[in-house]
């Protein structure tokens, strides 16, 4: 089983997301994480989903994507060269003193930016592949997280080719 | 200026719908008001759930669109079981629901249900409408999605203001209609059928593996003129009988769990399977492993997503069954001559010709399908229920044509067959319905007597009567020791309930009294009751156990 990385272009309707994720759960495929927003063309939007799963259930969750009549394209961008990326925002617990400073050093060598300071915690914003910020999310794990919130992966090909369906 | 509630039946007029079920309630009083002077012929059942088996029946006996209606909340929910059972089957059905006013939306107001959620998994496609301005092209879209590529139901949910909101009146819709994320293969492949005309010419014991596509795409002639010039044996499933008549030299009969012996061996010994619009269901396949293990494979299927799901072809083509059949006839161009695989099927097929029953006397359900097939022959549309009462209508009646047979193939629904049979009387006039049910499932939707005496609906209702759930009792005797819980059935007295509704029926005992009584019922102009009490505990054979390979199956009673 590997992760793979399927993008969805749907027309935003009503019970669009609904449609999408309830076929994930009816045919028992597993999601690792959704993100949706709108896109290049109006009226539509565009998923972005990792479903960890073996090649022939990706066929069947492809096939079985393409018959919703609102979505209008899927692929698997996994083999395609792409970029990927995913914001964390992580509050973590940082007392004035060494552990905040210790934070902000991770912070700073991660690139990630702090974009909130409280009396007892920081609120980190990182950018970067899933596998960053779960590395960045490990690092701080001693310091005590207070609460964490991720996107979800978003993906993109590299170069001129676009995952936009041919007009 | 024109209410929703108008344009909805001149759309449903200008899809060329002749005929709805359904069942009125509060939040489609509008529609229901238009109906009241429409030219749209209504009828009314007495349960929802008749409502859209009767429309399924209407659309699997004329290939058309069928239609039914309920209100919101219980109405609607009272449909589910026939979209499901629709969905399954890949059959064409627009559900009309009511919904309560946008306004009370998602308030839990007064039989307020969230009926395109609660269908979202069984439904094709769905719409909540917000606008009537919307309706005219939301009812076309509807019927083109139902109707084509892999059909199945879609449910319009319409709210009340919708219905009696007042609009500028819209122009007619354009027939042709794009839909971006709807375009349906239909041409196959040109590479992929000069594939699969070779591996058909190579082939050494091919067998063609035929499915209700054939029957949805029209595509019988061109079946069994691939049969025909090849010598190639068609096995049929549930779905398709019919599509190769029952006494064609090539038909090896049904296939799976209750097929024949012909058929299950002629898949497992094949080089060649060649599967045409069926979608290797548990109950045809048995064990995986063990299905058609020494062949390859050709699939051809509209849907894409039936291709490779439970086993991998070989060859798949995407694309309208008639089509491809027809691009592949047109390019064999040379007959071949039967072989020794032909004469091994012959042989075969000698051995499993069913015995219909010991003759000891008893009166058996074999016998009673086997007089009615004899007498009814071309001329009936037969219905059924589902359990033992199914699989004997399957085996011993001889369909000669498409949508000759109509039953509830992949969900299995009980209570299915009565109002079915309505909508197929309705859909064809001129054909006699039969409903070959059991004591079970008749009375899951009995109380549509009342709409058969009400519309005078000629629906011939031949109840197999064995006091028990035939079929579960059937695997409790097999595989549970006989050990028979909550199988066994009060006795009801079929032909005082049909009386009490204003139909006759005849109770059957005596297996000499059979074939007088199944004439009696034909020739009486209207709806007719016949209850046959047959002995109890007959099975239905052959059968392959759950899981077993299909070549594995139990011939006959050990009784």
């Amino acid at each position: 089983m590997k992760s793979h990385t399927i993008s969805i272009l749907v027309e935003n309707r009503p019970g669009v997301l609904s449609r999408v994720a309830g076929l994930f759960t009816r045919r028992g495929f597993n999601i690792e994480s959704l993100a949706v927003g709108t896109c290049e063309e109006p009226g539509m939007s565009r998923i972005t989903a990792v479903v960890i799963a073996d090649d022939e259930i990706i066929e069947q969750v492809k096939k079985q994507l393409n018959k919703l009549i609102n979505v209008i394209k899927v692929i698997d961008i996994t083999d395609t060269e792409h970029v990927a990326r995913e914001i964390a925002l992580i509050k973590v617990a940082a007392e004035p003193g060494a552990s905040r400073a210790e934070v902000m050093q991770l912070a700073d060598n991660f690139r990630a930016r702090i974009i909130d300071v409280g009396t007892r915690s920081v609120i980190l914003e990182m950018t970067g592949d899933t596998s960053k910020i779960d590395a960045l999310v490990q690092l701080l794990c001693p310091y005590g997280i207070k609460e964490l919130v991720r996107t979800g992966k978003i993906a993109m090909p590299r170069g001129s080719k676009t995952i936009s369906p041919k007009k | 200026m024109k209410s929703g509630a108008k344009i909805l039946i001149e759309s449903l007029l200008h899809e060329g719908v002749d005929t709805i079920f359904g069942y009125p309630g509060g939040t489609v009083l509008p529609i229901y008001d238009e109906l009241y002077d429409s030219p749209l012929r209504h009828i009314l059942v007495r349960h929802e759930q008749a409502a859209v088996h009767a429309a399924d029946g209407y659309a699997r006996a004329s290939g058309r669109v069928g239609v039914c209606l309920a209100t919101s909340g219980p109405g609607a929910c009272n449909l589910v079981t026939g979209i499901a059972t629709a969905y399954m089957d890949s059959v064409p059905l627009v559900a009309i629901t009511g919904q309560v006013p946008t306004t009370l939306l998602g308030n839990d107001a007064f039989q307020e249900s969230d009926i395109t959620g609660i269908t979202l998994p069984i439904t094709k496609h769905s719409y909540l409408v917000n606008k009537a301005s919307e309706l005219r092209s939301i009812v076309h879209e509807a019927f083109y999605i139902a109707g084509t590529g892999r059909m199945g139901p879609v449910l319009i949910d319409l709210p009340k203001d919708v219905q009696t909101d007042l609009v500028a009146d819209t122009e007619p819709v354009p027939d042709k209609i794009v839909i971006r994320g709807y375009q349906p293969t239909v041409q196959g492949h040109p590479k992929q059928i000069e594939r699969a005309v070779s591996m058909i010419t190579a082939a050494e014991r091919p067998v063609i593996y035929a499915g209700g596509g054939v029957i949805a795409s029209g595509g019988s002639a061109e079946l069994i003129r691939l049969a025909e010039t090849q010598m190639i044996p068609v096995t049929t499933t549930l779905m398709a009988l019919g599509a190769i008549p029952a006494h064609h030299p090539m038909n090896l009969g049904m296939l799976g769990m209750h097929g024949t012996q012909s058929a299950n061996y002629a898949v497992t010994e094949c080089d060649l399977l060649i599967a045409v619009g069926a979608r290797f269901d548990d109950r045809v396949t048995g064990r995986l492993e063990s299905f058609a293990p020494n062949a390859q494979i050709i699939h051809i299927d509209i849907d894409p997503a039936e291709i490779g799901k439970n086993k991998p072809v070989t060859l798949p083509i995407v694309g309208d069954v008639k089509q491809v059949l027809t691009e592949i006839n047109l390019k064999l161009t040379e007959n071949r001559v039967g072989g020794s695989w032909n004469d091994r099927l012959a042989v075969w097929k000698q051995q499993s010709i069913p015995s219909g029953g010991k003759d000891n006397g008893l009166l058996l359900p074999q016998f009673v399908v086997k007089t009615l097939s004899d007498i009814l022959g071309d001329e009936g549309v037969i219905v059924t229920e589902v359990g033992q009462n199914q699989m004997w209508a399957a085996q011993y009646y001889a369909f000669s044509r498409p949508r000759q047979w109509i039953t509830s193939g992949g969900l299995g629904t009980m209570g299915y067959g009565f109002p079915a049979a309505i909508g197929a009387s309705m859909a064809c006039p001129d054909k006699t319905v039969v409903d070959i049910a059991g004591d079970g499932s008749i009375q899951m939707n009995i109380q549509e007597l009342a709409t058969v005496v009400q519309f005078n609906i000629p629906v011939k209702i031949m109840i197999l009567n064995n006091q028990y759930l035939g079929m579960v009792r059937q695997w409790q005797e097999l595989f549970y020791d006989r050990r028979y819980s909550y199988t066994e059935m009060s006795a009801v007295d079929f032909v005082a309930i049909a009386k009490a509704y204003g139909v006759p029926g005849i109770c059957v005992t005596d297996p000499a009294d059979v074939k007088d009584a199944i004439q009696q019922s034909l020739d009486y102009d209207g709806p007719f009751l016949l209850d046959f009490r047959i002995e109890r505990e007959e099975n239905v054979m052959p059968m392959v156990p759950a899981g077993a390979a299909i070549n594995e199956m139990i011939l006959e009673d050990k009784r």
